[in-house]
């Protein structure tokens, strides 16, 4: 399955059940209230002493309500789902992961549970759920891979129909870093560091990297009227000409305009980032990042000189730094 | 002169889907329903449409719209590229066919799942870029992913020249969501905003905070052209096109035209307004409301500027008490903008232009001969001049 195809599956099952609704086993009941009590360390006399209860502004014991979930669990079954699938029960969140498995996100993780509470649970009382698929992300690269967030949202009622609670929950379900090799000579074995976006390359441009990768930045000079231009063309727009070279720029120049990257994040670009255009002194212009001042430093006008820089093992990307003063 | 469209089509009907998060549905399905609506509110039938035309972006394809909605033949159908810059471009596509003949009534269209599908603000990437990979070559490295991050390189050097501050922005956000609190389809209705809240909201680009930015949206709209005659044979009343005009200027990009001498103001847009004042016989001084297109704050003080509605500059001070809201100099985006209505491409704009023409918006102003309406705002752009039809 390509991506696109992956991607379109997954998109339908946005909006589906999980699965039918689920009853609790068993009631909301005074015994896994203490064993819930007793394991958090929870010593609130309204959730296990009656007379307390009675007295509190309850009128009698309650269930912690963060033990929601845990009264619609399926308890070790939930370890065995798939042995329990057939035609009639299809699980709709397996066939999810299994989906994503089999397309090479074997891992999963979960990432964020958030919960809203709509009265207190009494012992007698049934707790059913009901999760639906409520969204699921484009491919994402994160710190430990590739992957899809998967998110649900679990609806809690009691058999009346009158909701109990909710709960979101989202897992990361993604493809892990690849381990390096047995032979391979690193040992610190740490996992890949996003790295920034490679620029597209082509006939109009390559030159252009091949310099930065030389150290060199260039600006493309058309040989017929000398014009210089940037970003670089395949035709002169002053006279025509196709004939071309470049000169090496000194990399000096004043800061004409700049952004302050916040949002949203994104692998391999750590904010906030400044980006700033520089008018050099060749007369051209380039964007490049900027370091050596926080934000608030930068001003317009500001005297920057760019110095070619490695982002990783493989790109190297022009950097302005402020310039010596008096340079 | 280009006075050739001048007065010889009109926006006859016009359709939209909700407005929302989470469409749950095809960009196909949106498409068909608000073409239908269109079709609806023209009092037109499937069978009376001959031409489509959309935006190169959009990812439903005339035919498919076609065999879908059942219209039948089709004589004429075009794409307009830029993304947003398209959203006067096809109507501009449908008024030529109309006034040369090519086709009789052309409905044009834009839906998307921009929310709930991939969305604008996630940026660009290795994997998505296509036509114009050498273009974005000299951005993505160095973090210029988002359409806002292109808009705040051009704002950043706009204040500095202009002395236009992050309140004078915050001032476009809040006269919008005044009109956006009247207007049920709109995201915000019902949710007021302060200037302070605009100051408190958090940094994407600076010098853009959250709330210089649009909504994105799950959505789609359309609108159905058609010759005057016909249009006089209509019961509900439509809106003249006046003037209409689409511009690339000198040394533009796709949203970083960086290496103009100036970059404070914008020459496309600048060509824009000549094309349709010279074409409609009109100026600033007729225009009595405005749909100026409102990806982001900054955008809407240049196209004031543009459009002669104060000098180059003085944007800042033009919207000042109150300029853009009801009972203001030029009330503006009265639908409550892509700021706070939903953004669909200024599509949703366009049908607020539409029914401020006919006098139908939940924010009508008094007056409303005639409505300027602008598409996107750093690429190739277009816009016109709806009027009354006589």
């Amino acid at each position: 399955m390509d991506k696109p195809e992956l991607e379109a599956t997954l998109r339908g099952f946005v909006g589906r059940e999980t699965g039918p609704p689920v009853e609790g086993p068993d009631p909301v009941n005074e015994v896994m209230i203490r064993h819930w009590c007793e394991a958090m360390g929870d010593a609130n006399p309204v959730y296990t002493d009656r007379d307390a209860a009675a007295a509190s502004v309850h009128g009698g014991l309650v269930a912690p309500p963060t033990m929601l979930q845990a009264w619609s669990m399926r308890g070790l079954a939930m370890a065995d789902l798939r042995q329990q699938q057939d035609e009639t029960h299809s699980d709709q969140q397996l066939a999810l992961h299994e989906l994503l498995t089999q397309a090479g996100f074997p891992s999963v993780v979960a990432t964020n549970s958030e919960q809203g509470y709509t009265r207190y649970l009494r012992p007698g009382d049934r707790v059913i759920s009901h999760t639906v698929v409520e969204a699921i992300s484009g491919e994402k690269a994160t710190a430990l891979g590739i992957g899809y967030f998967l998110d649900t949202r679990t609806i809690f009622r009691d058999p009346a129909g009158d909701e109990l609670g909710w709960m979101t929950f989202r897992v990361l379900k993604f493809k892990p870093h690849a381990q390096p090799a047995a032979a391979a000579p690193d040992p610190a074995a740490a996992p890949a560091k996003p790295r920034r976006l490679r620029p597209p390359l082509g006939h109009d441009n390559q030159w252009w990297w091949d310099g930065i990768a030389a150290g060199e930045l260039r600006i493309q000079r058309c040989r017929d009227c000398g014009t210089l231009r940037h970003p670089p063309r395949p035709m002169c727009g002053r006279c025509q000409s196709i004939a071309w070279d470049w000169v090496v720029s000194r990399g000096a120049g004043a800061i004409h305009s700049y952004v302050v990257l916040h949002h949203p994040p994104v692998p391999g670009y750590e904010v906030p980032l400044p980006v700033v255009l520089v008018d050099l002194d060749e007369g051209t212009r380039l964007v490049a990042n900027l370091a050596g001042r926080k934000p608030a430093e930068i001003r317009i006008g500001m005297r920057v000189q760019a110095r070619i820089e490695a982002m990783d093992e493989e790109m190297k990307l022009p950097v302005f730094h402020p310039a010596e003063s008096g340079s | 002169m280009t006075t050739a469209l001048r007065d010889r089509a009109a926006i006859v009907g016009i359709g939209q889907t909700e407005f929302s998060k989470h469409s749950g549905r095809s960009e196909l399905q949106l498409a068909c329903e608000a073409v239908k609506a269109a079709l609806d509110d023209a009092g037109l039938s499937p069978a009376d449409v001959d031409g489509l035309t959309t935006f190169t972006m959009d990812s439903n394809d005339e035919i498919e719209v076609a065999r879908a909605v059942g219209i039948g033949d089709l004589t004429f159908f075009s794409r307009v590229p830029y993304g947003g810059g398209a959203a006067i471009g096809v109507l501009q596509q449908a008024v030529m066919a109309v006034a040369t003949g090519v086709a009789e009534t052309v409905v044009v269209y834009r839906a998307f799942n921009e929310r709930s599908g991939r969305r604008y603000s996630a940026g660009i990437s290795e994997g998505i870029v296509t036509a114009d990979l050498i273009h974005w070559s000299w951005y993505l490295p160095f973090g210029l992913l988002t359409p806002a991050s292109w808009v705040a390189m051009f704002a950043q050097r706009y204040m500095h020249e202009t002395g236009c501050t992050s309140r004078d922005l915050a001032q476009v956000a809040v006269s919008t969501r005044k009109h956006a609190i009247n207007n049920p389809a709109a995201f915000f209705h019902g949710v007021p905003l302060t200037i302070d809240e605009h100051q408190a909201s958090r940094w994407i680009a600076e010098p853009l905070r959250l709330f210089d930015c649009c909504q994105e949206s799950d959505g789609g709209c359309a609108q159905v052209v058609t010759t005057l005659e016909r249009a006089r044979d209509l019961e509900r009343r439509g809106a003249v096109i006046r003037g209409i005009g689409q511009a690339a200027a000198a040394d533009q990009e796709n949203m970083t035209s960086f290496y103009r001498p100036d970059i404070t103001f914008l020459p496309e847009m600048d060509l824009v307004a000549k094309q349709v004042y010279e074409m409609s016989g009109l100026g600033p001084d007729d225009v009595d409301a405005a749909i100026l297109y409102d990806a982001f704050t900054p955008i809407v003080l240049w196209q004031l500027e543009s459009f002669g509605f104060c000098g180059r500059g003085e944007g800042k001070d033009f919207i000042r008490d109150g300029a853009l809201e009801l009972g203001g100099r030029l009330p503006c985006n009265t639908h409550g903008g892509q700021l706070s209505e939903a953004y669909i491409h200024g599509m949703n704009g366009v049908n607020e232009g539409v029914r401020l023409i006919r006098g139908t918006s939940v924010n009508q102003p008094a007056k409303h001969d005639h409505v300027l309406v602008t598409a996107g705002v750093g690429v190739p752009t277009s816009g016109m001049i709806l009027g009354k039809l006589d």
